[in-house]
């Protein structure tokens, strides 16, 4: 009988456990999307924890319950950005589709996020890239891009493997297709381009295509 | 104690896996238990023209080398001795790729060269109804302890546990990766490799097919002192059926991944891993290990 008892015990310990791992994590999720607003809007050097809790109602000591630091926040950020980039792109690399296609779904998706969630290409073109020193310890190399990055790989990989692409240093192709994007994506937060950036993914495929392809 | 008696039979061969038996340690030990009816290159007691012409008493039937219809021993077909002594046996070892899998002279003039139950990966039914007699040591030549103590382990009339081409998993579960001495420079991706030398894994841009080749080469030692990998050599994935391949000495890759990926490892864990390996440089890895 003890036994049933205890077991029915570890059973909703572990369950409210997982509720409260589960409410901690869409809690950190809030937290990561307020600061990528406040990023975009006050800059990162000009937004502070203090603020971040002010916006969200919360206390600035909970708040270092969930980052114990903005750097920790920051690397935590770029982290969940590639994770989101990361399934969006799996899903298109499990596409029975055509690498020219893949092409163009790439190049849509990134440019709906960047109209859909501004603030998350921004993070990453504007504070990730341009702010090395705050992503050293921890983040070296593309080690908080893992996700996005093997994606890409796979996508050159497959696209080599099926004799449309061309073989090359993986830098160079990945330079010039991500580049692109995120210049084109610049330009649009710089209210430089004259059209939407949906009206330009049929361009962009063809040209990102044409330079990648055999 | 009595003694197995042994056929060693060549097919379509170099003779490279009986110059490779030839360097067995303990062949004075090997010949208190076993007796060879005929061997190409040791003395024995009966002429090829005896043995084919004649049904000999024998207990395992080695085949080395690679079999076409073309092939004749003593002016008999090598299917038909193969056959006879098939009968005989309780149990037939093919000794080498060539005579598992068809080898190098798959690519010769002869026709329809295969080997004894496996056109390379594909199996094959000519000689199906002595299959479970069969055990394969293949190798480029084969491994002398790998085919001395497969012939021990028959003598002592052993479970033999085998793969799906019929490789003792003894032997054939590891991959060549097991016991290589370049493993640090794998975990951390450091290629940075010269032939010869001690330092580098030769994975990464020289071709090197251990960790996708079935075999214990970094386990049990050739000549007891030395493997491919260890003296600075590629493996060449000379124990797998598509052996041999071509391009030996440089890795296929397509945008800088390697074709072909350590064996069960997907390929979105192995570029994961590969991310994080790449972001650090470990200096003790990029420098010489004897010198100064």
């Amino acid at each position: 009988m003890l036994f049933y008892i205890n077991r029915s015990i570890i059973r909703y310990t572990l369950k409210i456990g997982k509720l409260l791992s589960e409410k901690k994590q869409a809690k950190k999720e809030l937290i990561i999307q307020c600061s990528l607003e406040l990023f975009a809007s006050k800059g990162f050097y000009n937004t502070t924890i203090p603020d971040i809790a002010k916006a969200l109602k919360m206390s600035v000591g909970n708040m270092y319950n969930y980052f114990k630091s903005k750097d920790v926040l920051a690397k935590e950020i770029i982290k969940f950005i590639s994770i989101y980039l990361g399934e969006k792109l799996q899903k298109i690399n499990e596409e029975d589709i055509s690498t020219k296609e893949k092409t163009g779904k790439i190049v849509q998706m990134y440019f709906k996020i960047a109209m859909i969630k501004p603030e998350m290409i921004d993070y990453f073109l504007r504070i990730y890239l341009s702010n090395r020193e705050v992503f050293q310890n921890g983040c070296e190399g593309m080690i908080c891009v893992n996700e996005f990055v093997t994606e890409i790989m796979i996508y050159f990989e497959e696209g080599v493997k099926a004799g449309d692409l061309r073989d090359q240093d993986f830098f160079s192709a990945f330079g010039l297709f991500m580049g692109y994007l995120g210049g084109m994506v610049f330009l649009k937060g710089e209210n430089i381009l004259p059209k939407e950036l949906d009206d330009y993914v049929e361009d962009i495929t063809e040209n990102i295509y044409k330079a990648l392809s055999v | 104690m009595k003694k197995l008696q042994v056929l060693w039979l060549t097919a379509l061969s170099c003779n490279g896996n009986t110059h490779s038996f030839l360097n067995y340690p303990y062949l004075e030990q090997f010949f208190e238990n076993f007796e060879f009816i005929y061997h190409p290159s040791i003395d024995s007691k009966y002429s090829l023209t005896e043995i084919v012409s004649q049904n000999i008493a024998c207990d395992i039937l080695l085949i080395e080398g690679s079999i076409s219809p073309d092939i004749q021993k003593a002016d008999v077909p090598i299917i038909d001795i193969i056959n006879k002594y098939s009968k005989i046996v309780s149990k037939i070892i093919t000794v080498g790729t060539c005579s598992s899998f068809g080898g190098i002279f798959r690519q010769s003039e002869y026709k329809n060269v295969t080997g004894l139950h496996f056109d390379q990966r594909t199996p094959i039914d000519k000689f199906k109804n002595i299959k479970e007699k069969t055990i394969t040591i293949s190798g480029c030549p084969v491994h002398p302890e790998t085919l001395a103590n497969t012939m021990y382990a028959i003598k002592n009339a052993l479970n033999i546990r085998v793969d799906e081409f019929l490789r003792p998993k003894d032997y054939f579960a590891y991959t060549i990766h097991n016991g290589c001495t370049r493993n640090e420079y794998f975990e951390y991706k450091v290629d940075n490799h010269e032939f010869g030398e001690h330092e580098g894994c030769m994975f990464y841009d020289h071709g090197c097919q251990a960790p996708y080749t079935h075999g214990s080469c970094n386990k049990i030692l050739w000549n007891e002192v030395n493997s491919k990998t260890r003296v600075g050599h590629p493996c060449m994935g000379c124990t797998e059926p598509d052996f041999p391949k071509h391009n030996l000495f440089t890795t296929k890759k397509n945008m800088g991944i390697p074709q072909v990926l350590p064996l069960g490892v997907p390929k979105r864990t192995y570029l994961t891993l590969a991310g994080i390996t790449k972001a650090f440089t470990i200096d003790r890895l990029e420098k010489k290990l004897l010198d100064d």
